[in-house]
C-alpha cells in the first residue's frame, strides 16, 4: 500500500526518498529520541498521485515543458499559473480524509482540539550537502483547523513553482519530473526565544565549538535575517560560553491576539537584554551536539526554547542539516604536521593561539 | 604610547646603592664593553622567578640555570630557531634575553641535527628519565652529604694516625667547591630535558591549535598532565597527617604552632605515633620552599614547620566540617580520558586522528619530568643547597666574620673562598683573621646597597621589544607575550577595572579579593576569597582548599598557580602584569579562567 501520511515516531527509512530532506531528519531525529515536536509527513507519493487524479499534473508539464526560463515575463506568468492551478485544485478525497484523520489524530493526542501546527515544505531534491535548497520553498507557521491545514499542504506543493524554484531546478539540472514535494505538520511550539547553530565556529571551521544565534520569539526572524541575533560561543568539549555577543534586537515574531504570527518590535528592556540564559545556551549546544553525534558529521539545526514546557524539555529541536560551508574544507594540520622534528621546528617558529598576538 | 622601554644604559642607579654593580659577576652586568650589543637587545625582568632584588650568592644559582639552558638549547641538542637566553642584573634585578636563531637558512641547516639529538631522547625518554633520576639523587645525596664543621682548636688524633695529611682547614675549602659544583650538576640536570619537554608539549599544542583554533589551553593541558605528581606529594603528606590526626581523635592538638603542637602530641601513645608519622613525612617533602626556590630567604617548610602545621591545621577543621580532602583521582582520570575520547572524534580523518595521538602519546611521556623536576631541584635540591650555605654562615658567624648566617648570601660565590682562606688562614698561622673587621664593614655597606636595590621601582622590560614575541620558551617559561609586552608599555586596551591574562585554569568565581605579596601573607586568605599574588609557589597548595580563584602578575598556563589551580577546579588568570598593584585588598572581583579576564566590581 503507498504511504501517504508518514509519522515522524514511526519513522521507516524506506520512505526517505518520497519524505525529502527536511522530513526525513525529523523522522531520523525523532527515533533517535532528540526532543523533536510530534508530527507526521505527507510524502511525494501522496503529491504525485494527487496532482495525477486532479489532473493537475498533466496540466502543469503542458505549462512548464516547452518554457523559456529566460524569458521573464514567460517565466512570471507560467509560475502564478501553476501556482494558481495548484491552490485552486481541492485535495482528492482519499488524501483530504487521510490529511483529516492524521490531524485529528495528533490534535487528540496533544489533547488540543485543532492543534496550531507548522506546515513545511520538504522538497524531494532539498537539502542535498550538494546543493542547498534552503529558503527555496515555504513554511507556514501556526496553521489551526482541517481546513487551513489541506489549504496549506497545497500552497506547500504550489511552492514548487516560484519562478525562483522552477530557474533553480533547471539551472541545477533537476528534471521537471522528478521535483516533487512532501510536506511537513508538525505541532507548534511558541518560543520564548529561537535560532539556530552551527556545530562548528562558522568563522574558523573549528569543530570544538558550538555557534549559536539567537532571538526573541519565533525563529523567522533570525532565519530570515531581519534581526541581528545574540552569538553565543560555547565550547563543544568543556562545556564552556567561551564568548557572547548581546546584539540589539529590533523585531520578534510572535502571536497576535487574533492568533496570527507578526512581526513586531520588541519592547524597549528586551532588545539588549541576553536572548538565553546561560542555563539555555548549553542545554542548546548539549542538543545540537546531540544532533551531530547522531549524524557523525557537522550540523546545522533550528532550535526553540518552548516557552510552555518546563525548563528540562523547554529546548526543542526543529530541524538538523548537514553543515556544508566547512564540510567540503575542513581544517586539516600543516602537512610536516606529522613528521615530529619539522612540526617542533614549524611550533617553535610559529607558536600558535593565544601565544601569538601581534603589537601593532 | 612609547614603544620601547629604558635603556639598561639610561637607568639610573638608586640613592644608596652605589657600587651594585660588584655584587655580581663582571659578565652580567651591562657594560660599556659590549654597549652596542646589549642596547640592540629587548630585555625582560624575570617576574616569575625572582621578581625582587637577588643578593650576591643566590645569583650562583641564577647564573648556572640560565647557562646551563642556553648550553642545552645550543651546544646539546642544537635546537633550531633559538640560542640561549642570556641573563644581566640591573640594579640587583635579573633581566633575561632570549637569543633567537633568524636566518631561516640556519634554522633549516639545524634541523637534522637537531632530529637527530633530541630524537634520540625523545625515543629513549623513559630510560633516560629513569637514568635522570638515578643522577638527581645522586646529586641530593651528595648534597645531603656536604657537612661544614667550625675548625678545631686540634686535629683529631686519627688524622695523625690514619696519616691523613690533610686538615680541616682544606676540607672545609674542598666541601664549599663541592657544594657549588652540586649546585651546577643540579641545574644542569634540571635543564638536560626540560626544553625538550616543553618542545615536544608546544608541538601538541600547536597542533591542537591548529585543528582547533579555540580549544582552551587548559583543555591541552587537561589531556597531557599526570595524575600522580611528585610535585603534588607534599600536601598530600600534610592531607595524610590530618587525617591521620583525626582517626586518632586527636585532631584538636594541631596549631599553627609547630612546637607546642609536638609537644602536646608527646602527651601518649596516639600523639606520639600522630609524632613519628610527621617526622617520617618530613623527608624528603618537606624540603619544599614556599617561594620559587631561587631566593635564599624563600622559607621551606623543614626549617618553617609552623608552615605545613598550619595547613594541617586547616585541613583538620575541613574534616571537621565533613568535607573531604581526598583528591578525586578517579574523577581526573575520567575526565582526561572524556576530553581525548571527545577531541578525537572531532576528527574527521584517521591519518590526522593518528597524528594527534602520536603527539599526545608524546607529550605524555615528556610530561612526567616536566611536571616533577620541579620538585627535585626547585625544592629538594636547593632548599640543600641554602641549608648547607647557611651552616657555612653559621660557622663564618660564630668566628665574627657575619652577623648572622644569611649574611653569606651577600657574598658573590667567588668571594666565599677567599672569606673560607681568610678563616683558614688565620686558623692555620694562629693570628687573628681580618674577617671580622673586613666583612664587619663590607656586610653593613651592602646590606644597605640591597636595600636600595630592593625598593628600586625595576621596570619590567628594558631597550626595543620585537615586532612580535614568539620565541617560544619566552612564552612557556616566562609567560612573557606580545599581550603582556604591550601591557607593560601601558597601552593596555582594558577598561578601567580589568586585567586580562591566561586563561589558565577554567571557571568562573566571584569573591573579595586578598592581595598577598609574600608567602607569609598566606595565612591572612580567608575563606572564599581570592588570591591575588605575584605569582604562586606549589607549596601554597593547601590555601587552594579554601580560596575561590587565583590572580597572578606572572605566569603562563604551565605556571604553578594554573597547574594547581586545575588540579584543585579553581579559575585562575595569570600573567596579568598589575594584578597586585591595582587590585586592592577587599574589593570584590569577578575572575573569568575560561577567558583570562579580571574585572573588579565595586
Amino acid at each position: 500500500m503507498p504511504h501517504h501520511i508518514a509519522w515522524f515516531d514511526r519513522h521507516d527509512p524506506a520512505l526517505e526518498p518520497v519524505l525529502g530532506g527536511k522530513n526525513t531528519s525529523l523522522g531520523i531525529m525523532t527515533m533517535a529520541g532528540l526532543p523533536v515536536p510530534p508530527g507526521f509527513a505527507v510524502t511525494a507519493t501522496a503529491y504525485v498521485k494527487a496532482l495525477h487524479d486532479t489532473g493537475v499534473a498533466g496540466a502543469l508539464a503542458a505549462m512548464v515543458g516547452g518554457l523559456d526560463v529566460t524569458d521573464g515575463v514567460a517565466l512570471a506568468r507560467v509560475a502564478t499559473e501553476a501556482r494558481d492551478t495548484i491552490t485552486g485544485t481541492p485535495l482528492p478525497p482519499w488524501l483530504a480524509d487521510e490529511v483529516d484523520e492524521a490531524y485529528a489524530t495528533i490534535s487528540e493526542r496533544r489533547g488540543q482540539a485543532d492543534l496550531p501546527v507548522a506546515v513545511r515544505s520538504s522538497a524531494t531534491c532539498e537539502d542535498q550537502p550538494d546543493a542547498s535548497f534552503a529558503g527555496e520553498h515555504d513554511t507556514y507557521l501556526w496553521v489551526r483547523g482541517a481546513d487551513a491545514l489541506r489549504d496549506h499542504v497545497r500552497r506547500c506543493w504550489a511552492s514548487l513553482y516560484t519562478e525562483r524554484a522552477i530557474c533553480y531546478r533547471r539551472q541545477m539540472g533537476y528534471g521537471e519530473d522528478g521535483a516533487a514535494m512532501s510536506v511537513g505538520i508538525q505541532q507548534m511550539v511558541l518560543p520564548k526565544a529561537s535560532g539556530v547553530a552551527f556545530t562548528l565556529n562558522p568563522l574558523n571551521g573549528d569543530r570544538s565549538q558550538i555557534a549559536i544565534d539567537a532571538s526573541w520569539g519565533l525563529g523567522e526572524a533570525v532565519v530570515s535575517g531581519s534581526v541581528t541575533p545574540d552569538n553565543f560561543l560555547v565550547d563543544k568539549v568543556m562545556g564552556d560560553i567561551t564568548s557572547r555577543v548581546i546584539s540589539d534586537k529590533t523585531v520578534e515574531h510572535v502571536l497576535d491576539e487574533d492568533d496570527r504570527v507578526v512581526e513586531r518590535e520588541v519592547d524597549e528592556e528586551r532588545r539588549t537584554a541576553a536572548s538565553l540564559t546561560d542555563d539555555e545556551v548549553r542545554a542548546v549546544a548539549a542538543l545540537a551536539r546531540r544532533a551531530e553525534k547522531h549524524y557523525g558529521r557537522p550540523q546545522d539545526v533550528e532550535w526553540a526554547i518552548d516557552g510552555a514546557a518546563p525548563a528540562d524539555e523547554a529546548v526543542v529541536l526543529l530541524q538538523s542539516r548537514p553543515e556544508t560551508v566547512w564540510s567540503r574544507k575542513a581544517r586539516v594540520a600543516s602537512p610536516d604536521s606529522a613528521n615530529t622534528f619539522q612540526s617542533i621546528v614549524h611550533n617553535l617558529l610559529h607558536p600558535s593561539g593565544s601565544q601569538t598576538v601581534h603589537l601593532h | 604610547m612609547p614603544d620601547r622601554f629604558p635603556s639598561p644604559f639610561e637607568v639610573v642607579t638608586p640613592t644608596g646603592a652605589e657600587g651594585w654593580e660588584e655584587l655580581y659577576g663582571y659578565s652580567t652586568v651591562f657594560s660599556e664593553d659590549r654597549r652596542e650589543l646589549e642596547d640592540s637587545m629587548f630585555w625582560f625582568m624575570d617576574g616569575v622567578h625572582t621578581p625582587e632584588a637577588i643578593e650576591p650568592w643566590d645569583a650562583t644559582v641564577l647564573d648556572f640555570a640560565l647557562t646551563f639552558l642556553g648550553q642545552y638549547t645550543t651546544r646539546h641538542y642544537v635546537i633550531p630557531p633559538a640560542l640561549g637566553v642570556d641573563i644581566r642584573y640591573l640594579n640587583g634585578h635579573m633581566y633575561l634575553s632570549p637569543v633567537p636563531v633568524t636566518d631561516p637558512a640556519e634554522i633549516e641547516a639545524r634541523v637534522p641535527e637537531f632530529a637527530e639529538r633530541a630524537g634520540y631522547y625523545f625515543a629513549n625518554w623513559p630510560t633516560l628519565y629513569d637514568a635522570w633520576m638515578d643522577k638527581i639523587k645522586g646529586v641530593i645525596g651528595e648534597l645531603e652529604a656536604i657537612d661544614f664543621q667550625p675548625l678545631p682548636h686540634r686535629e683529631d688524633m686519627s688524622v695523625i694516625t690514619e696519616g691523613r695529611g690533610i686538615g680541616s682547614g682544606q676540607l672545609m675549602m674542598f666541601e664549599y667547591d663541592k657544594l657549588v659544583q652540586l649546585t651546577a650538576r643540579l641545574w644542569a640536570h634540571h635543564f638536560e630535558f626540560l626544553n625538550l619537554g616543553y618542545a615536544a608539549y608546544l608541538d601538541f599544542f600547536g597542533f591542537c591549535k591548529q585543528i582547533w583554533p579555540s580549544i582552551p589551553d587548559q583543555a591541552i593541558a587537561k589531556m597531557v598532565a599526570g595524575i600522580d605528581v611528585d610535585l603534588f606529594r607534599p600536601d598530600e603528606e600534610l592531607k595524610k597527617l590530618a587525617q591521620l590526626a583525626v582517626d586518632l581523635g586527636i585532631g584538636d592538638r594541631i596549631t599553627s604552632d609547630a612546637a607546642g603542637t609536638l609537644a602536646a602530641m608527646d602527651a601518649d601513645d596516639a600523639g606520639k605515633k600522630w609524632a613519628t608519622a610527621w617526622d617520617e613525612a618530613h623527608h624528603p617533602w618537606f624540603n619544599f620552599s614556599s617561594g620559587s626556590g631561587f631566593y635564599h630567604s624563600d622559607r621551606v617548610w623543614a626549617e618553617y614547620p609552623d608552615i605545613p602545621m598550619g595547613f594541617i591545621e586547616s585541613y583538620v577543621a575541613k574534616l571537621g566540617r565533613g568535607e573531604s580532602l581526598a583528591r578525586p583521582i578517579e574523577a581526573i582520570e575520567a575526565e582526561r580520558d572524556r576530553l581525548v575520547a571527545e577531541y578525537s572524534e572531532l576528527i574527521d580523518d584517521d591519518e590526522t586522528r593518528a597524528t594527534f595521538d602520536g603527539k599526545l602519546g608524546l607529550a605524555r611521556v615528556v610530561f612526567p619530568y616536566v611536571e616533577n623536576h620541579n620538585f627535585y631541584v626547585e625544592h629538594w635540591g636547593m632548599s640543600l643547597v641554602w641549608r648547607k650555605m647557611r651552616q657555612l654562615g653559621q660557622i663564618l658567624t660564630d668566628a665574627g666574620f657575619f652577623g648572622k648566617a644569611d649574611d653569606i648570601f651577600l657574598l658573590r660565590r667567588n668571594e666565599v673562598p677567599d672569606a673560607i682562606f681568610d678563616y683558614f688562614h688565620g686558623w692555620a698561622v694562629g693570628i687573628p683573621s681580618r674577617g671580622p673587621a673586613y666583612w664587619g664593614r663590607e656586610i653593613p655597606r651592602r646590606q644597605g646597597i640591597m636595600q636600595a636595590l630592593r625598593s628600586w621601582s625595576a621596570p619590567p622590560a628594558l631597550g626595543v621589544p620585537p615586532e612580535v614575541i614568539t620565541e617560544p620558551f619566552s612564552v612557556m617559561l616566562w609567560g612573557v607575550t606580545s599581550d603582556s609586552v604591550k601591557a607593560w608599555l601601558g597601552g593596555s586596551d582594558s577598561p578601567d577595572g580589568t586585567l586580562s591574562g591566561f586563561a589558565a585554569s577554567p571557571g568562573v568565581a566571584e569573591g573579595p579579593a586578598r592581595v598577598v605579596l609574600t608567602a607569609e601573607g598566606i595565612s591572612e586568605l580567608q575563606a572564599g576569597e581570592i588570591l591575588v599574588a605575584p605569582l604562586t609557589a606549589p607549596s601554597w597548595a593547601p590555601v587552594f582548599g579554601k580560596i575561590a580563584a587565583t590572580v597572578t602578575d606572572v605566569g603562563g598556563i604551565m605556571s604553578h598557580a594554573a597547574i594547581v589551580c586545575r588540579e584543585y577546579g579553581l579559575p585562575a588568570v595569570t600573567g596579568t602584569a598589575f594584578g597586585t598593584k591595582n587590585i586592592k585588598t577587599g574589593q570584590r572581583l569577578r575572575v573569568d579562567g575560561n577567558t583570562g579576564q579580571v574585572t573588579v566590581l565595586d
